[in-house]
């Protein structure tokens, strides 16, 4: 039986691929520390990459089976050549709001690299294993590959699932009967897993494995399927640390401590990333993938006899012009009209009247936490301008216009004074603190979490409705020609 | 009881690398801000891509034509997940370059 413990006569080569695995992971650490700080972000990412590609190329020239070296050398190259291309193609393709579904798909190929490794290397060791007349399976190598697979192809059908999400290809499907098939599946999985180990290797058995691999497809469907469209940068994240314990399984198979160390670090500070998000929504990991919130928010039900006020595009071009500080509280409306642009136009437009415009960024604003002020970003709107949620609350009251562009529940004062409310408790942009509020929406639809903000009725606030990109190109042109 | 202590004993500096590593996760990103978790998220989703070396050593060690064609496949999704993470990580963080100028 080939075990990791065996023992390696000594080689140069061998020498020089520990300590360029070595050197990988210390760039991994590095990158990653860096990655956490705004000025060495950027040089971050390429040290890692750096150590990435040195573990790539030391692994082809020097990794070492048994004594036989990697062959297959240009089939091997011309998969990383063609995996480069489409990789690179696409990501300097891709429009800064489609973000997050391509780090979904990245996310997804990693997951489904695990998947097929260890669909391989299981064959290998069982038939190896039958050949020794072994009576189980159970072991570490076997653990291994059954957890690489199983985690990996969950993450590669979840990720595909959150692409189809975040794209707008697939709905919601919510169904109290899915939390007990995916309890169910996730048990199943568990104990199919149990049963394989323990299970006598036979020469060519494959079809247990393979049905394992099917029933993580499965369950990586079923497990995002439910969870609402404003959730995926959640479930991104998580998958994304999934993807990293499936790696890291793939490390220990081979006994590859590049692949270990990375793989765990992504594992660990997926998770950690993971909670701070949903922290930053004031929810528990376990809120978000039970999807309890979009059930408990449709209970709630509106009265009818409220009302609102609309606001006419001269009267929001006047009181805009004529105002001293302006907040905009931009939102996923915002992203998905992609009116970044004309955002800033507006901005700057009223800033050359000397008005003092500045961004409420909402911790979970946009897709993804961050999202937004990648957006803005791109928009050149200037770094000083994005003020985080809490340094904006304490300006708000010297504020004469708060305008609202395509956000809702980030703004909604039942987080604060209605207990019954399902996102009582989550921190929000305190727009009422200011003089006046215009909130920019297509209709009076509630937002994903389908509660009803009674800052629209509120006598601070009216209403300019229409899609964010129209309405804001028709508001810049009326403010131009006062 | 033997049987997990084996099991240890025979994985113990390997599992010693993944406790430290799990610590070290939760350290190094700790106090990252707000602003900086999209980034964050796509830059370690491209570290995670380091599985592809896996799929270099099964492909490097293909004995047949069906594992030489998978372990094919399995390389392309490990390069899409290295290069596709880095450079759309690298995107979006130029962006926060430029403007700060």
């Amino acid at each position: 039986m080939e075990t990791l413990t065996k023992l390696i006569e000594f080689s140069s080569e061998i020498s020089i691929l520990e300590i360029s695995y070595l050197l990988a992971s210390i760039l991994f650490i590095l990158g990653l520390k860096k990655l956490s700080h705004p000025a060495t972000a950027r040089s971050g990412n390429l040290w890692a990459a750096a150590g990435m590609g040195a573990a790539i190329l030391f692994t082809i020239l020097f990794h070492k089976k048994d004594g036989a070296p990697i062959s297959n050398v240009i089939y091997i190259v011309i998969a990383l050549a063609i995996g480069s291309f489409i990789g690179w193609y696409s990501s300097k393709k891709v429009k800064m709001t489609a973000m997050p579904q391509m780090v979904s798909i990245f996310n997804g190929m990693g997951g489904a690299c695990a998947a097929l490794i260890s669909l391989m290397e299981f064959p290998k060791m069982q038939n190896m294993m039958a050949s020794e007349g072994v009576a189980h399976m159970l072991g570490g190598e076997g653990i291994a590959i059954l957890l690489g697979l199983m985690i990996g192809g969950v993450s590669f059908a979840g990720s595909m699932i959150a692409f189809g999400k975040l794209d707008g290809r697939i709905g919601d499907f919510k169904h109290p009967v899915l939390r007990i098939i995916n309890l169910t599946f996730l048990v199943g999985l568990f104990v199919a897993l149990a049963l394989i180990l323990f299970m006598k290797p036979v020469e060519g058995n494959n079809l247990p494995i393979y049905l394992f691999a099917l029933a993580a497809l499965i369950y990586g469907v079923t497990f995002v399927m439910p969870i609402g469209g404003a959730d995926m940068p959640v479930v991104i994240s998580l998958l994304n640390s999934f993807t990293g314990v499936a790696a890291a399984m793939g490390g220990f198979l081979y006994g590859n401590q590049a692949m270990l160390t990375g793989g765990i670090l992504v594992g660990s500070s997926g998770t950690i990333l993971t909670i701070l998000m949903c922290k930053a929504m004031n929810r528990s990991l376990l809120n978000v993938i039970i999807g309890a919130f979009g059930v408990a928010g449709a209970a709630g039900t509106e009265d009818g006899d409220k009302t609102v006020k609309e606001i006419s595009l001269s009267d929001a071009a006047v009181l805009l012009s004529y105002s001293q500080k302006i907040f905009i509280v931009p939102g996923y409306g915002l992203a998905v009209a992609q009116a970044q642009h004309l955002c800033h136009e507006l901005d700057n437009l009223l800033a050359s009247k000397g008005v003092e415009v500045k961004y409420a960024i909402h911790p979970v604003a946009g897709r993804m936490p961050g999202h937004m002020n990648v957006l803005l970003a791109e928009a050149d709107v200037p770094y000083e301008k994005l003020v985080e949620m809490e340094d904006a609350n304490n300006e708000m009251s010297n504020t004469d216009v708060v305008i609202v562009i395509g956000a809702n529940d980030v703004v909604n004062p039942a987080a604060e004074d209605d207990p019954s409310s399902p996102i009582y408790g989550m921190p929000i942009i305190k727009a009422l603190d200011a003089k006046n509020v215009i909130v920019m929406k297509r209709s009076m639809a509630a937002g994903y979490a389908a509660i009803p903000n009674n800052l629209f009725y509120h006598q601070k606030n009216r209403m300019l409705f229409g899609d964010a990109k129209a309405t804001l190109q028709k508001l810049v042109a009326e403010i131009k020609s006062l | 009881m033997d049987e997990v202590l084996k099991f240890f004993l025979e994985y113990k500096d390997m599992i010693f690398i993944i406790v430290l590593s799990v610590f070290l996760g939760i350290e190094v990103i700790s106090h990252v801000p707000a602003v900086l978790h999209t980034p964050l998220m796509s830059g370690s989703n491209a570290i995670h891509g380091v599985v592809i070396i896996g799929a270099i050593i099964v492909m490097g060690h293909a004995e047949s034509t069906l594992s030489l064609i998978l372990g094919f496949i399995a390389v392309i999704l490990g390069t899409l997940n290295v290069v596709g993470g880095f450079v759309v990580t690298d995107r979006m963080l130029e962006m926060f370059k430029k403007k700060k100028k």
